[in-house]
């Protein structure tokens, strides 16, 4: 598996969120994978603090049935735009990848837009030949304000 | 333009029997004299005594749109303090939590004050020899705001003027004693952190929303539904995963929600839930449960864990769910924009399942990427721009309306009854106009 490979991964996971390709995005997670986005900085567990979101595979596959459904808060429906900044690896390790993407996000709905940045650390294992996802973590610079709805996925 | 602030006629026409007028929600004046009239003149809650455990320690937080601080006092009491430079007006501490030490220091001036709010130092005091200065607003420092402390909970009444604090809550204070009573110690602490979700409606939508049982199967269906589903191939006695186990009870009958049954108190307070709850068939924590009979005897033990009051409202700015020890806090900030906070406890001496629920439902529930919120979040923000357009002046609050409901102090009905919606506008024009 080469950098630019890693590096490409990533990429298009953004963009098949920003495509709403949900079910394409969530084979892209291990079993055991999880999103989460922490409350506040260098928040050290899930399990014992709140999070904005830290969801496994069921929870996912819930988000992404619940948004097929067209939820009220989904009249008129979500938009998003990734931009990313060329993902660092900052740790490889065989078939484990440690990585760091800076990020701009702007979430659209009729007439309102709003846009949050900050930083996303995935875990990418290699999987029968594939890399998937074991851990995104995404890092809100503004993760202690007050926040309107976020609809779709960081 | 004064319409209101100075006809109380006019204050009392916006409130019928089973109706209010669209102005509570969306007319600026009426949200100002809300600030002035409810808020500061009712008890409003601040913090939890945890948060401040060292003499010093401090939170801030907005009561009734004014800052205030709350601050662990020498003595170990604890004070809630106007956040205001009696010089000039500067909020003297900005940020949300810390220790002061023996001073609370304005950063313009250094003005300083004692932890109690007292003037403790003023550079170059000789400056104001030969002045009043003595006798003048700025040497009453940080005033102090009036304060009640109950099982740990610090609630405020900025005014003066108003009722006492047993008075005014009464019998509804037995829903935080059956929260705080899930600990076998007898005591919670605040922790995991706190989330903000900023609404842009009024704060009377989600106060109302907290025993509307009529909407969880519409406006939740999308949520709790597909959780239902997504469950719906497993054997029934499969173990739920908690997420499961917390968002499938939203997907409840109609029947489910009107048996619940629904209690109002005066001055606008409530709960639902009164039977049973969406809270009801958690698993059970065998040796939790022996530590509570130890701790309280099995019978008040079995009363203690069968309650499971859904939301208790602490009208008009706290709610909590004793069944599973987390509370939403709402910090009005405009007619049409409102904070919500959503806090957190720890059960003394239980085990570590109750908090990781507790973390759990309110990540699933009460954040600003909640799949429950944002359709409830929707919702308000559809009534707050529908009640812009004139026609119909009328929100209807009638149903199972009983004129006799209107002079109980203490009342049980049918869950799915709009009276606790009823009951808290009774309150609000008795404060927004005093005959």
């Amino acid at each position: 598996m080469t950098d630019a490979e890693v590096t490409r991964f990533i990429y298009r996971e953004a963009r098949l969120l920003d495509e709403k390709h949900w079910d394409a995005w969530y084979e892209l997670f291990t079993e055991d994978g999880h999103y989460w986005v922490p409350l506040t900085r260098n928040q050290p567990d899930a399990e014992f603090h709140t999070s904005l979101a830290y969801e496994d595979k069921l929870l996912l596959r819930l988000r992404i049935e619940r948004l097929r459904r067209r939820p009220p808060s989904q009249h008129p429906e979500s938009w998003s735009q990734h931009v990313l900044q060329a993902p660092e690896i900052e740790a490889a390790d065989g078939d484990s990848w440690q990585t760091r993407t800076a990020f701009h996000y702007a979430e659209a709905r009729g007439d309102a837009m709003q846009l949050l940045t900050g930083v996303a650390r995935h875990h990418l294992v290699r999987n029968d030949g594939a890399l998937r996802i074991r851990l995104k973590r995404v890092e809100l610079l503004n993760c202690d304000a007050a926040l309107p709805s976020i609809q779709l996925f960081l | 333009m004064t319409r209101y602030r100075d006809d109380p006629a006019a204050l009392r026409g916006l409130v019928r029997d089973d109706a209010v007028h669209r102005d509570v929600y969306i007319d600026p004046e009426i949200f100002q004299l809300e600030m002035e009239r409810l808020w500061a003149r009712t008890w409003i809650y601040v913090g939890h005594t945890s948060q401040v455990p060292a003499p010093g320690d401090y939170i801030t937080c907005n009561v009734a749109s004014v800052p205030v601080l709350m601050i662990r006092q020498p003595d170990n009491s604890v004070r809630v303090l106007r956040n205001r430079c009696a010089h000039k007006g500067a909020k003297v501490v900005s940020d949300w939590s810390g220790n002061a030490g023996r001073f609370i220091r304005c950063p313009y001036h250094n003005w300083s004050y004692r932890t109690d709010g007292s003037v403790a130092a003023i550079p170059l005091r000789q400056g104001y020899d030969g002045t009043d200065f003595a006798q003048c607003e700025a040497m009453q420092g940080l005033r102090p705001v009036a304060g009640e402390t109950y099982r740990g909970f610090v609630f405020a009444r900025l005014s003066e003027d108003g009722p006492g604090f047993t008075d005014y809550f009464g019998e509804s204070l037995s829903s935080i004693d059956y929260m705080a009573d899930r600990s076998p110690e007898g005591e919670m602490e605040i922790a995991g952190g706190v989330l903000r979700y900023m609404h842009d409606s009024n704060w009377k939508m989600f106060v109302e929303n907290l025993n509307d049982t009529m909407h969880p199967m519409a406006a939740h269906e999308s949520s709790a539904g597909t959780a239902k589903d997504l469950w719906s191939d497993q054997p029934v006695d499969a173990p739920k995963p908690m997420a499961i186990e917390q968002l499938v009870p939203f997907a409840g009958s109609y029947e489910f929600f009107d048996k619940m049954g629904v209690r109002v108190f005066g001055n606008g307070h409530s709960y639902s839930g009164v039977h049973f709850s969406i809270h009801s068939s958690y698993a059970a924590v065998p040796d939790y449960e022996a530590a509570m009979q130890r701790a309280y005897g099995a019978q008040r033990a079995k009363d203690i864990l069968g309650t499971v009051r859904h939301n208790t409202v602490y009208y008009p700015s706290l709610t909590i769910k004793g069944a599973i020890q987390t509370i939403r806090v709402a910090r009005p900030i405009a007619v049409d924009k409102t904070l919500l906070e959503s806090w957190s406890f720890r059960l003394k001496g239980a085990p570590d399942i109750f908090f990781k629920r507790n973390v759990t439902y309110t990540r699933l529930i009460n954040s600003p990427m909640s799949v429950v919120g944002h359709d409830d979040q929707q919702c308000y923000r559809l009534i707050q721009e529908g009640l812009a357009a004139g026609g119909n002046e009328w929100v209807n609050l009638q149903r199972d309306y009983r004129p006799e409901e209107r002079e109980a102090h203490d009342l049980t009905v049918n869950g799915t009854s709009e009276i606790s919606m009823r009951n808290q506008f009774r309150a609000w024009v008795r404060f927004m106009a005093p005959a």
